[in-house]
């Protein structure tokens, strides 16, 4: 064995029982006895509920009970992150609507029976009275004192109001004194996460033993386990949460919904195993959004280009009652992140969270900060084309210049690490950068319409040092743990506290093991999604779990090492300082061949029977990693596109990302992530939109209405990476998974105005469906106009 | 109504409801949860299987239409201990993340192969536009199957 495995793509070990079919995702679970749920849920976005009328479901076949609010003895669904210095509200969230309906989807009743047609059956039988409100759907026009009111006790439906600024007075003048000041009011719409699996749970009650089981699609089974036992009242340590399978979440799968406590309360109720499954459809109503942010943004700048200020004031939707994380998403996750990768004197954020009769809005993909470098890089091409400088070099002026050691920008965080120029470089270099400008005049020539985008990001990710996770209201803390256990045999389980879900940390995290102790991957284990069988830890969002639960194993790995290291000098009798370890051998310096194995010392430190002075027996450490900062990747990307002048078709042409998230543990599955992040952000750009109506109907509620991308819809990414170690963390490794579509939304949509400006269009509402595009076109006043 | 179905070699009969799915048939009557369910209106193609060699959405099938044919699920594509060169090529390539759309992607792959076993990039990209995949951003996918067919998959 050598250290050769870090860095190595090796193939994925969890991918033999997934392309066979043999993996268990939540749904595939069946237990013996098992009844099925339907969850009721209101057709309309606002109502009261006059009535509920059961009785000819009670008579529908199969049907074992029906529920509504009044049977019901649980806990409101709480938020979790409560914003300081907000003025935050937090209405009940009920998990059943008691007499009051706030969005489609709203849960008013629950049916159970022997079977899910059954249970379906049944509740399509359910009559509810309602009494239809007028419904507020749009986040800005929500605040307005004539707006429909969701709560009697949030006035204009503002959840909060928070702000950071590095100093108002010092903006105010900055912008004051500028040369140029650009502004844009930018549409981030509403996005449906849409990850493959729709939600799950099931739930099993052991009377017996008044214990608990829950099998649900999370991301977070120690959060889930928390919260759940807030909501039921069953003790955390009665309550085991496992996460099987998860097929995707983007997020989604993070918040506890009032569902999973709905079919926790039936099992419990009913005494026997209990599963619900959502369709689609009712993922699209009852899974949490993403974005649907109103924004209003300037950028302050010097005639030469240099940036002064930016600032902004963001009505963020809610929805119709704060999701887990909700809060936290558009203020700390977007407010911090306007400096983007920029050296920007003066900011200032304020964002209003507002409830609508919508969904609840929570953490997807990338969440606050694919809409923070959207406004910043939009604001930046304003700005270049203002000034008449070219897009690359007014963002070179304001990068901020290479750092390894802690780079504090205006909004108060304090960026680990970079070389934004060096990323933005390759990615120059490796578009052809030149050339491809000189193509465009060509080809406008021609009276082809060709668009370069070009985006420089830094985000901030690996969440967190918990002190600060405190300081910002998150209830938990952001800290990971591991447990690394060798057996007799030198065979290894690492328990960890993230739980992973396609991102393949069963793969990289025994590479780190394997790399750090010597042992071949086959031997190592990564133990996962099992609140009783891992230690504590708070789940697998944020590009967390690489960087925070990653360090957990690698220190863990160490201290296992360093263990059989005073064991092996014990057994061959000399200090400890001079036993070297290489390829899974621990000898005694110049002397080679006298050496045990790494496997010998997990025998005899198993078995126990000649250990040194006040050593424990057994091979096993436990390590809690408390990061002591965040880490901030970084790059920088390019789209190129060309718009169709007659039919307004956008062709993504070529798409050139470089990344740098630190080393690269398997840089096959780093590249599999930016693909696939770069690919969901393009859908934003171009495809993706959740539309309600006025009276707050969900238009897009199936996958027929709501367009992802395909296999068809674009080109290869072409990807490359620089590579600037954090510098506070034990391998240096930063996190991949939201890099690509916290880049990729604006760099599509800079390049397809980039493509449009000579006709005089300079926005067009996302996403940018033909229709849009040739609308914006037919209605532009510029020179360059379609051909008649 | 009694339906006769041979999934996998082995031959079925069972008593099912006129509106079952085949998709639910194979999934709650026999077991066989490697097809998966990615939505409600047959966009998503994670259901898809082979009926009579073909590529089906099985949630566009009742179980009462497949009476008396024979169907092909990700369980069955593989020989024993032995992979499907495209289940191989997907592992391969890494072309698939949480792998919850990979047991329809592999079988649409394999069909798409049978019908054109040398496809060019964006032939592979046509044929698999009726699979939604969330992770992959299908690049990796679609290595797999450029890999699975110059290995002759």
């Amino acid at each position: 064995m050598s250290t050769r495995i870090f860095g190595s793509g090796i193939r994925r070990r969890e991918d033999p029982r997934l392309i066979t079919g043999e993996a268990r995702y939540t749904d595939d679970i069946s237990l013996s006895g098992m009844l099925h749920l339907a969850i009721v849920r209101s057709p309309l976005a606002h109502a009261r509920i006059k009535a509920i009328r059961t009785e000819a479901a009670r008579e529908s076949e199969g049907v074992t009970g029906i529920y509504t609010a009044q049977d019901l003895d649980l806990n409101p669904i709480p938020c979790a992150w409560l914003l300081p210095d907000s003025d935050l509200k937090t209405p009940d969230h009920p998990p059943l609507a008691r007499d009051r309906v706030r969005y489609v989807g709203d849960a008013v009743a629950l049916v159970v029976a022997i079977n899910r047609s059954a249970a379906q059956d049944a509740a399509d039988l359910v009559e509810v009275d309602y009494e239809p409100l007028e419904a507020a759907v749009n986040p800005e026009t929500a605040t307005q004192p004539s707006a429909p009111q969701l709560f009697d006790d949030v006035p204009n439906n503002i959840a909060f109001r928070w702000v950071v600024s590095s100093g108002d007075e010092a903006l105010e003048k900055a912008f004051g004194e500028a040369d140029i000041v650009v502004q844009e009011r930018i549409i981030q719409q509403r996005l449906l996460p849409t990850a493959m699996e729709p939600r799950s749970a099931v739930a099993q009650w052991n009377s017996a033993a008044r214990e608990l089981t829950v099998w649900c699609t999370s991301q977070n089974p120690h959060i889930h386990r928390h919260i759940l036992s807030a909501v039921t009242g069953v003790p955390d340590h009665k309550l085991r949460v496992i996460a099987p399978e998860v097929g995707g979440g983007f997020g989604s799968k993070i918040p506890v919904y009032p569902d999973e406590a709905l079919v926790s309360w039936a099992s419990m109720k009913t005494g026997r195993p209990v599963k619900w499954t959502e369709t689609r459809s009712e993922n699209y109503q009852a899974t949490i959004h993403g974005r649907d942010h109103v924004e209003y943004v300037e950028l302050a700048a010097r005639r030469d280009g240099r940036v002064v200020g930016i600032r902004g004031k963001v009505f963020a939707a809610m929805g119709a009652y704060l999701s887990t994380a909700g809060p936290g998403i558009p203020t700390i996750l977007h407010g911090l992140m306007y400096s983007g990768a920029y050296d920007i004197p003066h900011i200032r954020c304020e964002s209003i969270g507002v409830f609508t009769n919508t969904t609840p809005v929570d953490a997807y993909r990338g969440a606050g900060r694919p809409e923070a470098i959207f406004l910043v890089e939009r604001l930046m091409d304003k700005l270049a084309h203002q000034a008449e400088i070219d897009p690359v070099e007014v963002r070179r002026l304001n990068l901020i210049p290479p750092f390894r050691d802690g780079h504090e920008v205006a909004t108060g965080l304090t960026y680990d690490s970079g070389d934004y120029g060096a990323a933005l470089d390759k990615a120059l270099q490796k578009a052809g950068y030149g050339r491809l400008r000189a193509q465009q005049r060509d080809a406008a020539k021609q009276g082809r319409l060709i668009g370069i985008g070009v985006t420089c990001y830094a985000e901030i990710c690996g969440l967190g040092p918990s002190q600060v996770a405190g300081a910002i209201g998150f209830q938990g803390g952001l800290w990971e743990s591991a447990i690394v256990r060798v057996s007799a045999t030198g065979k290894v389980q690492v328990m960890i506290g993230a739980s992973p879900h396609g991102q393949g940390e069963e793969t990289t995290f025994a590479q780190i093991v394997s790399s750090e102790i010597g042992l071949p991957v086959e031997d190592i284990e990564i133990v996962h999604g099992d609140t009783d069988r891992t230690p504590m830890g708070w789940g697998t969002y944020g590009s967390r779990t690489t960087p925070v639960s990653g360090a957990a194993v690698t220190l863990a790995t160490r201290k296992v090492k360093e263990k059989a290291r005073r064991l092996a000098s014990h057994l061959l009798e000399a200090a400890a300082e001079d036993i070297e370890y290489e390829d899974g051998r621990f000898f005694v310096r110049g002397s080679p061949d006298r050496f045990k194995t790494i496997q010998e010392m997990a025998l005899m430190a198993t078995v126990g029977w000649d250990l040194p002075e006040g050593m424990d027996p057994g091979l096993e450490a436990s390590q809690f990693y408390d990061p002591p900062n965040f880490v901030y990747p970084f790059g920088a990307h390019i789209a190129v596109v060309e718009v169709d002048r007659e039919t307004g078709a956008v062709a993504l042409e070529r798409y050139i990302a470089v990344d740098d998230c630190g080393p690269h543990i398997n840089p096959v599955i780093v590249e599999g992530q930016i693909q696939g992040g770069v690919v969901q952000g393009v859908g934003q750009a171009l495809l993706e939109g959740c539309v309600y109506d006025e009276q707050g109907q969900l238009i897009t509620g199936t996958l027929l209405d709501y367009a992802i991308p395909r296999a068809d819809s674009v080109p290869t990414i072409e990807l490359d990476s620089t590579i600037t170690p954090s510098p506070h963390h034990p391998i240096g490794v930063k996190g991949v998974g939201e890099t690509g579509t916290i880049a990729s939304t604006i760099t599509v949509y800079n390049a397809v105005i980039d493509a449009l400006r000579p006709m005089g269009v300079h926005q067009i509402e996302m996403p940018l469906t033909p229709p849009r595009v040739w609308k914006a076109m037919q209605s532009a006043s510029g020179t360059g106009g379609p051909t008649s | 109504m009694k339906v006769s179905i041979t999934v996998n070699g082995t031959r079925y009969e069972r008593e099912v409801e006129p509106r079952v799915l085949l998709v639910h048939f194979l999934r709650e009557e026999l077991g066989l949860t490697g097809t998966n369910i990615g939505c409600d209106t047959s966009q998503c193609g994670a259901c898809t299987v082979h009926m009579e060699g073909r590529p089906l959405k099985s949630c566009t099938c009742l179980a009462v239409q497949a009476d008396g044919r024979q169907v092909t699920t990700i369980e069955g594509l593989a020989k024993g201990e032995q992979l499907h060169p495209m289940q191989d090529a997907f592992w391969e390539k890494h072309g698939l993340q949480c792998g919850y759309c990979t047991p329809g992607m592999i079988m649409s792959a394999v069909a798409l192969l049978e019908e054109n076993p040398e496809p060019t990039e964006e032939q592979v990209r046509h044929g698999l536009e009726g699979n939604l995949c969330r992770c992959t951003g299908y690049q990796k996918i679609v290595e797999a199957v450029l890999h699975a067919s110059r290995s002759g998959g």
